[in-house]
């Protein structure tokens, strides 16, 4: 097959890919139909541009060559690109049609935030902005979520990216040996079910706490996704209610537990999988213990007066933080550094493998400590013949290879990030923070990106390299990376 | 009786010299002749090379007037079909069969009638792994047997430099530990000697104690002045005997280390394993390897390789490098022997617990344990007396009254659960369990019919 026809192959996916993705657009277009809004042409314009162009380049690149495996990473960068490009549309169409101009750059960052459920946003008084705005937003990252589950649990792991290899064993599936393409299929019907039957109870625990209106809808998908968009600058804190903060807890924790554990423990109707699973005691003891501590750390030191509202504001921020959601209920940024700083860094590694959080994932840091505990084991005795174990199941060597890659590139990543931000002018603060929450898809930073502050003073650099951070987080590095490898290429 | 034994690897080997002894008319199967070889000159048994799960074989060994099959071969498989074909096929009455796997033991449905029509399982690997692990649970014990559902242990220690009975009297020692223990034997150079109440303990002594398993505890540490328990474990030799000492130990949670030299077996022992055994590859008589993992803060050293001469060089060298208690399988009688009095603490001979949990079939009566003790010099049997004064020679009868020969003694009674010592000189009834030692084997027949019940019974 020639380099050509492979390209066609890739393109001709894209191009259906994309034309799925503009019916999506169909639910703001309703909602600006119902509700009279404005917004109701930029929507439709770009809905049907998106069909035909899709449908033309669908049509036109129609070839009966199968997808070849190596390929697959192609495509998958290549989508995570495009559909960001689709989505951006009705927004960019929006507002330069209402007077108030936004860059391209804006208007794909805050797609890609969406649909990496990232969260940040480069847009200015959000209450201000029409509902249908917000329902967009809310579809781009509920769908970003969706599209997060099948992809960290069924592509990455068969692509064996960053060791994700350690991932596909744990997924459910009728059979060990079962085929793969009937595994992805079943495993990601499961998670659609989940998704959606979270989604629903989300909403109506939001709904029952006292939210109502575009606000539940939009909550709710930010919540189940981890993503962090909301209708408020404020965020969660311009409702004030300890009852709506109680449900995005409790939604929050239940979204970082791995997806096939909860797949798992309904289809056995048991809470065994939860306990049994590699990364879920871990995950709510490090969310709840740090939320703990954070609580206790910030009443010894006297920013708040009574325990309840230290641990009012301690749990939330830091479940919120750590899951890489990025709700806030306060401006944490306010409080001294050393606590949102340790919130940041566990919000590399804290969340599950296979839900919509994104960073180093549990998984892959256990191992890692696994790992060096053995290293140093082995110093204490030369001769041990110890392999790495999760439990009873045997970790290959070459995962292990695979996660200690992946961590050097995240590092690297991090620091070049960091880097290029502050040599474009940033503050260091500032430019660490963003560069990190870009990356976990977590959304707030410190210092100018803080829970009280956006990413829209950002020079169209900066905010290419927040953008790029986003998609390279959301991809784990090496999907994305190895395009870039001269052997890829030249295969 | 009529036995048939399959397999003339170690354990159907050992099997059958034990056996042969006790004027059983034994048959030797194997597919392998080089292995029975001499066997039948040396011993006054039969061979035969063949399959055993052959019928014609089985024919021509005299299946159809055999009283019992043992089959031992290495393979579960042969042995699980022979017992089938023995039942089916020759209606042997008794069919004992080893395997190896934990698979089949709780599966009454498979191994029983409806199945492979095995009557009993023996597994010499768990029994010496239970040997060994009662004795690291005692390390100060030569040798540690339990009767009567555990509620009873027989234990033989002998009297060190540090030992509480060291120059003291039996009645002192009775006195001391109010009546918890029962000195059963004392055995001086080798040879059981005969004693009163008055005999003193000498050094090098080996005393043969009865305690009560609720008491055992207290009594082996007061007994051996333990300053603490024992808790590091290594075991050198990662074969299955190895690896299934390393699980149970650190499943009680011990401290262990493993040492095995295939770098392979050491892959499959660290994956299997509980993760807390350090798994270490290289040789059991490597002296850098030993000071490496701190060999001198060892509580027990056990020698379990396959080879005999590792398991002596090994714990040897771990006695001197300071390991506090060694322990080696030693298989073979003769460096059993050379090994007597040697810096090794305890010598097991893995045949001789195997040949305990094979006797208590062969033995007439209700035997329902048999331990050969002291390398096989004494057996202590439990029985359980059936019938009723008339059918029976023990019931009804004081314990003093029974008419042992010398050479034998009654050791205990334990009726449900409480334990009745001699001293007590207890009436027996029906249903008691009578343990009883037997010093020598000639005598096992006369002992044995005392405790079968007279044909009027049925």
């Amino acid at each position: 097959m020639s380099q050509l026809q492979r390209l066609l192959v890739l393109v001709n996916l894209l191009g259906f890919t994309a034309m799925l993705f503009a019916f999506l657009m169909l639910i703001p277009a309703g909602v600006s139909l119902y509700l009279g809004e404005s917004t109701f042409p930029a929507f439709r314009d770009a809905f049907l541009g998106t069909l035909l162009a899709g449908g033309a380049v669908f049509l036109a690149s129609r070839t009966r060559q199968p997808l070849r495996w190596p390929d697959g990473f192609l495509l998958v960068a290549l989508t995570w690109l495009v559909l960001p490009l689709v989505a951006s549309v009705p927004i960019w169409l929006y507002f330069n049609r209402a007077g108030i101009p936004i860059t391209f750059t804006h208007a794909y960052f805050e797609a890609a935030s969406g649909l990496t459920t990232t969260g940040s946003s480069v847009l200015n008084h959000l209450q201000s902005l029409p509902t249908t705005i917000h329902v967009w937003r809310a579809t781009l990252t509920w769908i970003g979520g969706l599209g997060v589950l099948v992809l960290t649990v069924a592509v990455l792991p068969h692509l064996g990216v960053g060791g994700s290899q350690v991932m596909r064993a744990e997924t459910p599936g009728p059979m060990k040996d079962e085929k793969l393409t009937p595994r992805i299929a079943s495993t990601a019907k499961g998670m659609y079910a989940i998704y959606l039957g979270l989604s629903a109870a989300c909403a109506l625990a939001y709904y029952l706490a006292g939210m109502r209106g575009t606000d539940v809808f939009v909550h709710m998908a930010a919540t189940v996704s981890l993503g962090g968009f909301s209708t408020r600058d404020q965020g969660l804190a311009a409702f004030n209610s300890p009852a709506i903060e109680w449900v995005a807890m409790v939604f929050m924790l239940i979204s970082g537990i791995s997806f096939a554990t909860h797949f798992n423990a309904i289809r056995y109707r048991s809470l065994g999988p939860y306990r049994r699973c590699a990364e879920t005691p871990y995950f709510l003891a490090i969310s709840l213990g740090l939320g703990v501590f954070v609580s206790a750390w910030l009443y010894h030191r006297g920013i708040y007066a009574t325990p309840e509202e230290a641990l009012r504001y301690g749990m939330f921020n830091t479940i919120s933080v750590v899951t890489t959601t990025g709700f806030a209920n306060t401006n944490y940024d306010a409080w001294p550094v050393f606590i949102p700083l340790l919130l940041l860094i566990f919000s590399c590694f804290t969340v599950s493998s296979a839900s919509p959080g994104s960073g180093l994932k549990l998984i892959r840091m256990v191992l890692l400590l696994k790992h060096a505990r053995l290293e140093l084991l082995r110093v204490v005795h030369p001769r041990v013949v110890a392999p790495l174990r999760l439990g009873a199941r045997l970790i290959d060597a070459r995962v292990m290879q695979g996660i200690l890659a992946f961590l050097f590139l995240y590092l690297t990543t991090l620091a070049i990030a960091s880097l290029l931000l502050m040599g474009s002018g940033l503050e260091p603060m500032t430019a660490f923070t963003a560069a990190l929450a870009c990356l976990n898809n977590l959304g707030p930073g410190l210092g100018e990106v803080g829970p009280a502050g956006s990413y829209h003073l950002f020079t169209t650099f900066q905010t290419w390299v927040c953008t790029a951070m986003m998609l390279l987080g959301r991809l784990e590095l090496v999907t994305v990376l190895v395009l870039f490898t001269p052997t890829f290429w030249r295969r | 009786m009529k036995i048939i034994i399959l397999g003339a690897g170690r354990v159907g080997t050992s099997v059958a010299k034990n056996l042969v002894s006790e004027r059983n008319d034994i048959t030797l199967i194997d597919n392998d002749p080089t292995r029975l070889v001499g066997l039948q000159d040396r011993y006054d048994l039969r061979v035969l090379v063949g399959s055993g799960t052959h019928i014609s074989v089985l024919e021509s060994a005299g299946a159809a007037d055999a009283d019992m099959l043992i089959a031992c071969t290495a393979s579960d498989e042969s042995n699980l079909v022979a017992c089938r074909i023995a039942r089916q096929v020759f209606n042997i009455p008794q069919r004992i069969a080893r395997i190896r796997s934990n698979e089949f033991v709780d599966r009454p449905d498979i191994i029983g009638a409806e199945g492979f029509c095995i009557d009993h399982l023996i597994s010499p690997e768990r029994s010496v792994t239970a040997y060994l692990e009662r004795l690291v649970r005692f390390p100060e014990a030569l040798q540690v047997a339990d009767f009567a559902d555990d509620n009873v242990t027989i234990v033989l220690v002998r009297v060190g430099q540090n030992s509480l009975l060291l120059r003291q009297t039996v009645a002192d020692i009775g006195r001391m530990f109010a009546s918890t223990i029962h000195v059963l034997a004392i055995f001086r150079d080798e040879r059981p000697i005969q004693f009163s109440a008055d005999t003193v303990f000498q050094i090098d002594d080996e005393v043969l104690v009865l305690i009560e398993t609720q008491h055992l505890r207290s009594v082996m540490h007061e007994l051996a002045q333990v300053r603490r328990q024992a808790h590091r474990i290594m075991i050198g030799g990662g074969g299955n005997i190895g690896a299934r000492i390393a699980r149970e130990l650190s499943e009680q949670g011990y401290q262990v280390k493993l040492i095995e030299h295939d770098p392979e077996r050491c892959e499959r022992l660290a994956s299997s394993l509980p993760a807390n055994v350090l798994v270490l590859n290289g040789d059991v008589t490597d002296e850098a390897l030993l000071e490496e993992e701190n060999i001198d803060s060892i509580d027990v050293f056990l020698a379990v390789t396959d080879q005999d001469e590792s398991n002596i060089m090994s714990a040897l060298l771990a006695k001197r490098m300071g390991a506090r208690r060694v322990m080696s399988l030693i298989a073979r009688k003769s460096y059993d022997e050379l090994m007597e009095g040697s810096r090794i603490d305890v010598a097991v001979a893995p045949d001789q617990t195997t040949i305990g949990e094979l006797l208590r079939y062969v033995r007439r009566g209700d035997v329902v344990k048999v331990h050969k003790i002291r390398r096989g010099s004494v057996e202590a049997l439990e029985a359980i007396v059936h019938g009723d004064a008339n059918t029976s020679r023990v019931v009804g009868r004081r314990l003093g009254e029974i008419p042992l020969p010398s050479g034998a003694t009654m050791a205990a009674v334990v009726r449900g659960d409480s334990v009745l010592l001699p001293t007590d000189d207890p009436v027996i009834e029906s249903g008691d369990h009578v343990i009883v030692l037997v010093m020598r084997r000639r005598l096992l027949p006369q002992v044995e019919r005392l405790f079968q019940v007279a044909p009027s019974f049925f």
